[in-house]
């Protein structure tokens, strides 16, 4: 093997501080998977392409896959695991997934879950077009997406009725 | 597949940053989001990875009367936010998904040099260009103009040891439109073929038109289309022509996704629209 070496890095993920020590090609995703036993954030084509990896960086939505968790030292991570609010409820988003049944086999969901988390934040209320764009880098092979973007829709409705 | 081991350098400063690229050769990491695909399927395996996040003041995007000033890590969806340019707000929104834009940069896609991509076409059109530094007993730069920037494929004019720092796009005139129209198989690919436009109106008449195309040729396609339109009212000009001269000047290849008739059509049918567009727009500002 070449240089292994390991970099310590601290994160704070879904509100806690970790500190690890991983090599630079670790990815994110793999960090947060197998380094931290977070496996709800899932791993489909691990190019980039089919969003199920994406978290939450900073707040912003990224691909997990794409990012070495070394370059993420000292940032605020949000994993599908940190979504709820800790009350023993649901999102506004997942609840809104589970309502107009927003997935079947799940493995993409918590891609979905994040971006829109995101896209919501942002955007409280996106027209159609803004919710096609949103969802648009992540894959779904089940549903043919009129439940998810039904969802979305559904979700800036309980965030409005909530906030 | 995950990516090769690698030797990891995280400079803090532009110096530091320089002295480890003439040093070690390596490869540079901003976004990552065309490298670290490449590093997932094994398609490159550098031994050394240059981390650019780090290094003090290259997050700046700075607005003049002159033009737009792009550092090297400003996001995609920064520059994006920051509407600082017309023409490069448009061609942002085209690249990839706006998650890949929250990590991509804009002198990332540049320095890539993917002869499909957006941003090369909207350097390329205005005459922008690439500020690059090397570490010389202190940091020295040059500025390579974009028609020399983008030399082939995949292949930006930064020689070993080099670092791309920031890019410059010149401001659109007074009376000046742009248009950046493509055609992609899914949303968010890349695009089988695109043009971007920008026309300038003095007088209530067309003075200047250039289009640049992307996925047509080795690299951006810029042609002067003003031979076949200036001198006249937009609504009047010779747009058809002027698409005809674009057409002739693309190099369309076949590959997997699309003939290179089937772009070669495309090209001229964007460009038209492109073109009438901007000059629609244009027309528009003067009148405003």
């Amino acid at each position: 093997m070449r240089d292994e070496t390991r970099f310590e890095i601290t994160v704070t993920v879904n509100g806690a501080a970790r500190r690890l020590r991983v090599p630079a090609r670790r990815l994110l995703s793999d960090c947060l998977r197998h380094d931290l036993g977070l496996t709800g954030t899932h791993v489909g084509c691990e190019h980039g392409v089919c969003g199920c990896c994406t978290v939450l960086l900073d707040g912003r939505p990224v691909r997990s896959c794409l990012t070495f968790a070394v370059t993420v030292d000292g940032s605020k991570i949000t994993t599908v695991e940190g979504l709820a609010p800790g009350d023993g409820r649901l999102s506004p988003v997942q609840r809104a997934f589970a309502e107009c049944h927003g997935l079947q086999c799940g493995f993409c969901t918590p891609g979905f879950l994040c971006t829109v988390t995101a896209l919501l934040a942002d955007n409280p209320a996106p027209t159609e077009d803004e919710v096609l764009e949103g969802i648009s880098g992540n894959l779904c092979r089940c549903t043919g997406y009129q439940n998810i973007v039904k969802a979305v829709h559904r979700a800036a409705e309980l965030r409005a009725e909530e906030s | 597949m995950k990516p090769p081991p690698f030797a990891y350098h995280a400079p803090r400063d532009l110096g530091e940053a320089l002295r480890t690229l003439a040093e070690v050769r390596g490869k540079v990491l901003a976004g990552g989001q065309s490298l670290i695909p490449m590093l997932n399927m094994r398609l490159a395996e550098p031994s050394d990875l240059v981390d650019i996040n780090r290094v003090a003041g290259l997050d700046r995007l700075e607005r003049t009367a002159d033009g737009v000033v792009v550092g090297a890590t400003v996001r995609h969806a920064d520059a994006e936010r920051a509407r600082a340019h017309p023409l490069l707000t448009r061609a942002l929104k085209l690249v990839a998904h706006p998650v890949i834009r929250n990590r991509g940069t804009v002198v990332g896609s540049l320095a890539h040099a993917d002869p499909a991509a957006e941003l090369p076409a909207v350097l390329a059109v205005l005459g922008g260009h690439v500020r690059v530094a090397r570490w010389d007993g202190g940091v020295a730069v040059r500025d390579v103009p974009a028609a020399g920037f983008f030399a082939g494929p995949m292949e930006p004019a930064i020689e070993p040891g080099e670092l791309a720092v920031s890019a410059f796009f010149p401001a659109l005139r007074p009376g000046t439109g742009s248009a950046f129209l493509e055609i992609a198989r899914r949303h968010g690919d890349y695009a089988l073929a695109g043009v971007c436009a920008v026309v300038t109106v003095d007088d209530g008449r067309v003075a200047t038109a250039r289009a640049a195309c992307i996925g047509v040729g080795p690299v951006p396609v810029v042609v002067d289309v003003g031979p076949a339109c200036t001198g006249r009212p937009p609504g009047e000009a010779d747009w058809a022509g002027a698409a005809a001269l674009v057409r002739e000047a693309a190099e369309p290849e076949d590959d997997i996704h699309a003939t290179a008739a089937y772009r070669g059509h495309l090209v001229g049918v964007l460009a038209e629209r492109a073109l009438r567009d901007a000059a629609r727009e244009g027309a528009a500002a003067r009148a405003g």
